[in-house]
């Protein structure tokens, strides 16, 4: 398989250029969602029937109770119900799921990771697809989003406790924005040739003899709000290889271009919120330029096609779909791996070593480009902070964001967050390498096997989900692990944000002043990649060298 | 009110919005695309199940369908797909997950490489990648035009065709244009051995089998 350049190109031009598109467009409708104060009928209806007093707002510990107390019983709900599946109706001839297997899988679908240690055809039916799983695809991908408006809040409002209603924003966010264009989304996957029924097909080919099962489902649904949602949760287990989900090119690009839709647009909601359109510019430039640079990396790293089984195969190939090929691959892995999605159309263990080290950097990058629907532009603000943090250090202020003073209780918060997962990356792998029991899991040999084990806990601690399949995480230890990843990784950093909110919205805003390093233009949007780059450097570099690096280099 | 008594009337508004969201989300939501796919879509959205000359289901056009013995070697009569991690049954779906420094891999590709040359009849050198590398799905239903083109001899000859026939088949399954660009010009295995199929039977009326 050779890689048309030509198609790359004209394939990230076209992305670019349909997103900057919508940006502000579709940003206009989200900050209008976030900031309505009015619920029409059904919504009224919705929240009557569920007990949500609309019209009152939450001080930061509340809304992180609701954040909590909605994922805990999003978890249980999940995890029982599969545990349940051999009684449910729609699950054909389906046993209950294993307990470790349905834990794992409860805390990867409401963290947004979507890490499948499941085999999807033989493990789950329809009603577990579509009632647990799918459901978790919007409404996880809704708490991501509902927390990043938590903390534009925090950072527009003053002298306030109150951060909005957490059970609001997450209605407005399912309903008046995932839904409809999740709707669209699927209707257009439809078209395309992905399967949406509720019924296997037999078929038999009477001149060769052979008979087949055609397996059937609620793919289109499911793959349009798994892609939208940056969930990655596949329908079958080989994601977006599989024909089904992902019948041709055009379809790759349509569900690369679902990927990047929401967080692409959320700087503009955001600068639209602030009332300061340069910041959200600012912070879309930053994720724009690493998502391009990423790419480009991603494309010659698939080209260059190092290895040497690659070598002695002649070319590209292994884990790839000949439909697809080496260009949409690249496009694809790249994009999953910067939003927290972790859907894959090519195998990631086969690709060349570099290519598969991009992948992982993306991940290490905390998903910031964009990043996943909303925990990207989080992490990005939070990035920021620590940017002015640093800025101030040099000239000698006291340092503000958007009129906000980055004091010790906020730079506490910030420094929290950003250490909290390369830690339990760092930790996580370390524990697993020194288990020679476990590392049974991972058969391959060399830096190859430290790889399949880095790459899994960076994508469950950053929750994207996407794998390097050699390696077998469904035993008890590893799902215990993998779960543990998952749920830190995802809620800690939620818990520091919404304190960080907090304590941002009680404050009264200070002019600029002379002194004040403005969080616009070129010199801060380098400062801003400048510090997230160095800081993934500074904490992952010695485990890439020992993995994607070695295997890469060595050879 | 104390932390304990917000938590259990949070989960109480979270038990109920879950239930409720799961039936817009869960029910109604997948229930709507199935509506509007089986109306304007059904050939799609029923998995693009291909019939036969007697109108009976024979294939989904997107899924591999190989005729082969139990090691896995594919019948000689038709069109190969590519080498499948999960044998191209359907009811299951994988990559082989080998990394590509990976010395089982490498023995793999070396040992197809050889199988493929013998079973076309052309040296080593002349086997195409995407011919003995496994697919991302182990269902790829497409091959490359050049493996294509190379089992047109033996394709012909097993069915009593002209290769000039055979390749011109092979010529109206390859895809073109939008998705051959953003993607890769490809065969369909699948419909072009159906095709196969429908061409030597018009051709041999006589000895139908």
């Amino acid at each position: 398989m050779t890689f048309n350049t030509a198609s790359f190109i004209i394939q990230v031009t076209a992305l670019v250029v349909v997103l900057a598109a919508l940006h502000k467009p579709l940003g206009i409708y989200l900050a209008r969602a976030f900031e309505g104060t009015t619920s029409n009928r059904p919504e009224r209806l919705f929240y009557r029937l569920a007990g949500i007093d609309a019209g009152t707002e939450q001080t930061w510990p509340v809304y992180l109770r609701s954040v909590l107390a909605f994922s805990a019983v999003s978890i249980l709900m999940v995890f029982g119900l599969q545990r349940l599946q051999g009684i449910l109706p729609g699950s054909g001839s389906l046993p209950g799921v294993d307990p470790w297997i349905a834990m794992n899988t409860a805390i990867s679908f409401v963290t947004n990771t979507n890490w499948q240690t499941y085999v999807p055809e033989t493990t789950v039916g329809i009603f577990v697809q579509m009632a647990l799983l799918a459901v978790q695809n919007f409404l996880s991908a809704a708490v991501g989003i509902v927390v990043v408006v938590a903390l534009i809040r925090g950072i527009a409002r003053t002298r306030t406790d109150r951060l909005g209603n957490f059970w609001v924003d997450l209605a407005r966010t399912s309903f008046r924005v995932l839904l409809p264009i999740a709707l669209v989304g699927a209707v257009v996957m439809v078209l395309g040739g992905v399967v949406q029924n509720f019924w296997s097909t037999e078929v038999v080919n009477q001149a060769s003899g052979v008979s087949q099962v055609i397996p059937g489902g609620p793919v289109a649904s499911q793959e349009a709000i798994k892609v939208l949602g940056t969930n990655g949760g596949g329908y079958f287990n080989a994601n977006s290889a599989h024909p089904f989900e992902n019948p041709n090119a055009f379809i790759s690009l349509f569900q690369v271009f679902l990927i990047l839709l929401i967080p692409s647009a959320l700087p503009y909601a955001f600068g639209r919120m602030v009332g300061d359109q340069k910041q959200g510019y600012t912070v879309a430039a930053v994720m724009g330029i690493l998502w391009l640079a990423s790419t480009a990396l991603m494309g010659w790293a698939t080209a260059a096609g190092q290895g040497t089984a690659t070598a002695a195969a002649g070319g590209l190939g292994e884990g790839f779909e000949q439909r697809l090929g080496p260009v949409p691959s690249a496009i694809f892995a790249t994009s999953t791996t910067l939003t927290s999605t972790g859907a894959i159309n090519v195998a990631h263990d086969s690709l060349p070593p570099l290519a598969g080290g991009v992948a992982m950097v993306n991940m290490m990058l905390g998903e910031v480009a964009p990043g996943g629907t909303g925990s990207g532009l989080y992490g990005l603000l939070i990035l920021s902070i620590i940017s002015v943090f640093i800025a101030g250090l040099m000239v000698g202020r006291t340092p503000e964001y958007l009129g906000k003073k980055i004091g010790p209780t906020e730079m506490k918060l910030a420094a929290m967050y950003i250490l909290v997962t390369p830690t339990l990356v760092l930790a996580l792998s370390g524990i697993t390498v020194i288990l020679p029991d476990i590392m049974a899991n991972a058969p391959a040999s060399g830096p190859h096997q430290f790889s399949e084990v880095l790459y899994a806990f960076t994508s469950g601690a950053n929750n994207n989900g996407s794998a390097f399949g050699g390696i077998t995480t469904s035993g008890p230890f590893l799902s215990v692990m993998m779960g543990l990843a998952m749920l830190l990784g995802r809620f800690l950093p939620i818990v520091l944000v919404l304190a960080l909110a907090g304590s941002l919205a009680r404050q009264v805003k200070i002019p600029a002043s002379a002194g004040t390093v403005p969080t616009h233009g070129p010199l801060f949007a380098g400062l801003l990649l400048g510090v997230t780059v160095i800081f993934t450097a500074l904490s992952y570099f010695p485990a890439l060298a020992l993995g994607p690096l070695a295997e890469g280099l060595l050879k | 009110m104390n932390t304990l008594t917000g938590y259990l009337r949070q989960a109480g508004t979270a038990l109920r919005f879950l239930l409720l969201a799961t039936l817009v989300l869960g029910v109604a939501y997948p229930l709507a695309v199935l509506g509007v796919g089986q109306l304007i879509a059904p050939y799609q959205a029923n998995g693009s199940i291909i019939k036969d000359g007697a109108g009976a289901p024979a294939a989904s056009a997107l899924i591999a369908q190989a005729s082969a013995d139990d090691s896995g070697a594919q019948d000689p009569e038709w069109f190969h797909a590519r080498p499948s991690a999960v044998m191209w049954d359907p009811a299951s779906s994988s990559a082989t997950n080998l990394g590509p420094n990976d010395p089982k891999l490498l023995a793999a590709v070396k040992a197809n490489r050889t199988t493929v040359a013998s079973a076309e009849g052309i040296s080593e050198s002349a086997v195409p990648a995407d011919a003995i590398t496994a697919s991302g799905s182990g269902l790829d239903p497409d091959i490359s035009p050049e493996y294509a083109r190379l089992q047109v001899s033996r394709v012909a000859s097993a069915h009593g065709l002209n290769p000039d026939q055979v390749a011109s088949l092979v010529e109206r399954h390859t895809s073109s244009g939008i998705t051959a660009f953003l993607g890769q010009p490809s065969v369909n295995v699948t419909s072009l051995n159906l095709a196969v199929a429908a061409a030597s039977q018009a051709s041999q009326p006589a000895q139908s089998k």
